[in-house]
């Protein structure tokens, strides 16, 4: 019992090949769109590859990369077997290669489906690289002096402007460690010894932060030092004053921001997805139906297409066997003793002629 | 002697209205670069509007999107001229229209000539009303609760940011105005007395500046209160440092923006006066070798093209002619009126006289 049959006459065949063609074009442009949109990706990331920790998210747009490049080419080859399918002496130059193209083609649709979900499943590690590289960054923020993080200051300071956010979680990120180097600090004030000595680990904690941090959309001139103290400043409020900082955290705003990339091309691939997949359908139901016109072997009679010959269940006890069998070649034939020269009659019902064929008879030449 | 005559056969002549057509829709194209060249540019300025204190400026792109216009329609008639060129019916309804459109086509160049010129003549204008225009956002910088002036500090700050730049001239002008709002000083404090009572306005005045003219490419965290305090901050120079703080002042780096951009325009806006004017000289050409043609006995053989008829200097002294004579024709002369009444009735006594003898 066939799969999904339909009814072909030659002119159906004729326009499905012909629409195939066109279709398998457009999925050529469409994997130049997916391979461009894995490179944007990839040059999104490593804009910022500063502010990540050593995670590997660098998969999710080669796999991309990747995946657009296939495309272009299976869809290319799709599109020259369609447009020599109309014709059906050219079909027989393509006919043993289809077969597999089409098996090749469905495993590269789930490879489609495959990155769609990695698009979406990059979300968590993101989180963590973002976390764990952001207090790196804000750690080695004072350490301009230092070759190899001279410039972890500017790329703070130029994503806090940029994202309008303030330290990893919120700005009390900024009290927790030094920002401000040794170098501009005078060891001989009595301030500064004390700060040193109120901590542990002798680092000069101050509830200040970064100019970087400043809200622009704040009536008043920035606050950025003594933030918890509320008699330092005239008429100000820290539990209340919300408009003087950024008030939300760089991992957050970046995740936001990556998260909306990555939304956006994983609905992009799914819906390549599932045009590839009709693409697909239609390319196996010119095959059978094609396949089945030469069987009948007259090029205008109508024939059947279908998706798979026998039921689902029936084809893949088949294929298992077939597979089986592939195993066992390889195994020694012990029925005759392992000879292969004995001659086994041949069991078949069909009757081939006499076994000694006379020679026929030269002609004569003139 | 026709100047810069050339042949042309029924083949080349068929050459030239294809290749003419396909120059014209070039130029539609390059009309519709200059308007949208123009809009980019009209774009720009209203942006950062808050800071011009006038718009003269703006004749640039204005002249811009008009001239864009002018030449797409201009150019879409060429297009079309061409298209019925070569069918003899057709041609001889454009004949009037071709003059005016060699017109409109010279005033088209000359006036993209004056657009460049003007870019680079208009730049005087432009600093100053943004010298006017920055000096009131920074005098109103601290007005954050004045209706119509409560975005000057924003605008301040994200122009300083964006541009990379302090002040209208440099950072020393922060010095000059009070730039924090009595709101938010406390007048019981000695220090604030003090401050208000060492200056005849009354003002607030420090040497500090706002957190958006910091450098973020400083290697040190930035210092904004007591610049000029070399004391007040450790391992600090005021004199030597340039790092903490912008150097370059707004109204110099905004300047510098918008020449950059209208020079880059310079070489676009160049190219399409080439190409407007070989559609000009081509279309002449079509238009004098076809009437060529058409006055000939058999249509298809060869005809001249000349840009003018005779050479310049006939040219001129026709046209100057003909422009005598419209004026003479215009003038009401009474004396030469009163002498043709008399020539016209001795011509009449000629004339019965002349009969009578005859008869």
């Amino acid at each position: 019992m066939a799969v999904l049959k339909v009814k072909f006459t030659k002119t159906r065949r004729d326009k499905l090949a012909q629409i195939l063609w066109i279709l398998n074009w457009i999925s050529v442009v469409t994997g130049v769109i997916l391979f461009s949109l894995g490179l944007f990706l990839k040059v999104e990331l490593k804009k910022r590859e500063e502010l990540m920790a050593e995670k590997d998210i660098q998969y999710v747009p080669n796999m991309l990369i990747a995946v657009g490049l296939i495309a272009c080419i299976i869809n290319f080859l799709g599109g020259k077997i369609c447009y020599d399918c109309v014709d059906s002496t050219k079909f027989l130059r393509w006919k043993l290669i289809m077969l597999p193209y089409i098996v090749c083609t469905f495993f590269f649709t789930l490879c489609v489906l495959v990155g769609a979900l990695m698009c979406y499943s990059m979300h968590w590690e993101l989180e963590e690289a973002l976390n764990l590289g952001l207090m790196q960054a804000m750690r080695f923020y004072k350490d301009t002096d230092m070759p190899g993080r001279c410039f972890l200051k500017h790329t703070v300071d130029t994503l806090q402007i940029q994202f309008q956010c303030c330290g990893n979680s919120g700005y009390k990120d900024w009290f927790q460690i030094q920002w401000i180097s040794n170098r501009y600090l005078d060891m001989s004030k009595k301030e500064v010894i004390d700060r040193l000595r109120s901590n542990v680990e002798g680092k000069y904690l101050m509830d200040g932060v970064p100019f970087s941090c400043c809200n622009i959309d704040s009536p008043r001139p920035c606050i950025q030092q003594q933030i918890t103290n509320n008699s330092a400043h005239f008429n100000y409020e820290h539990q209340t004053e919300d408009q003087n900082l950024w008030m939300k955290g760089c991992r957050q705003a970046l995740l936001e921001y990556y998260t909306h990339i990555m939304q956006s091309i994983g609905l992009t691939v799914l819906i390549t997805w599932l045009f590839e997949l009709s693409v697909l359908t239609g390319v196996r139901y010119l095959q059978t139906s094609l396949e089945n016109m030469l069987r009948q072997g007259d090029p205008d009679s109508e024939s059947d297409g279908w998706l798979l010959e026998n039921s689902f269940m029936e084809t893949a006890r088949t294929n298992l066997s077939i597979i089986k069998s592939l195993g066992k070649s390889n195994q020694i034939n012990t029925a005759n003793n392992g000879d292969p020269n004995i001659d086994v009659p041949s069991t078949s019902k069909a009757h081939y002629g006499p076994d000694n064929v006379p020679p026929k008879e030269k002609m004569e030449t003139s | 002697m026709a100047l810069l005559k050339m042949k042309f056969s029924q083949q080349r002549r068929v050459r030239l209205a294809q290749g003419l057509w396909l120059l014209s829709w070039l130029a539609v194209m390059c009309g519709a670069f200059i308007f949208c060249l123009g809009v980019y540019l009209k774009i720009e300025l209203l942006r950062r509007d808050e800071v011009m204190e006038d718009t003269d400026i703006h004749a640039v792109p204005n002249l811009l999107m008009l001239v864009g216009l002018a030449s797409i329609g201009a150019n879409w008639v060429a297009s079309r001229v061409c298209q019925d060129s070569l069918d003899a019916s057709r041609f001889p309804r454009w004949k009037v229209l071709l003059l005016g459109w060699y017109a409109v086509a010279v005033l088209l160049c000359c006036l993209l000539l004056a657009v460049v010129v003007l870019s680079y003549a208009l730049q005087g204008r432009l600093e100053e009303s943004l010298k006017v225009g920055l000096r009131n956002g920074i005098r109103f910088y601290k007005d954050t609760d004045v209706p119509g002036r409560c975005f000057q500090k924003e605008t301040i700050d994200r122009l300083q940011m964006e541009f990379r730049c302090c002040g209208n001239n440099n950072f020393k002008d922060w010095f000059e105005i009070q730039w924090v709002s009595n709101r938010y000083l406390d007048f019981t404090s000695q220090e604030v007395k003090d401050r208000i009572r060492s200056n005849v306005d009354g003002r607030y005045l420090l040497d500090g500046v706002p957190f958006s003219c910091c450098n973020p490419a400083s290697p040190r965290p930035c210092l904004q209160n007591q610049l000029t305090d070399s004391r007040a901050h450790y391992n600090y120079e005021y004199q030597s440092e340039e790092l903490n703080l912008y150097s370059r002042g707004c109204r110099q780096a905004l300047t510098d923006y918008y020449m950059g951009l209208m020079n880059s325009t310079g070489p676009g806006v160049l190219s399409v006066i080439l190409i407007q004017l070989s559609v000009l000289l081509s279309m002449r050409y079509l238009q004098t070798a076809v009437d060529g043609a058409m006055a000939l006995e058999s249509p298809e053989g060869e005809s001249e093209g000349y840009i003018l008829e005779k050479d310049v200097k006939a040219t001129y002294a026709e046209v100057k002619a003909k422009a005598l004579d419209l004026l003479k024709f215009a003038q009401v002369d009474p004396a030469s009126e009163v002498a043709g009444a008399e020539e016209g009735e001795k011509a009449a006594e000629a004339s019965a006289k002349a009969a009578t003898t005859a008869a």
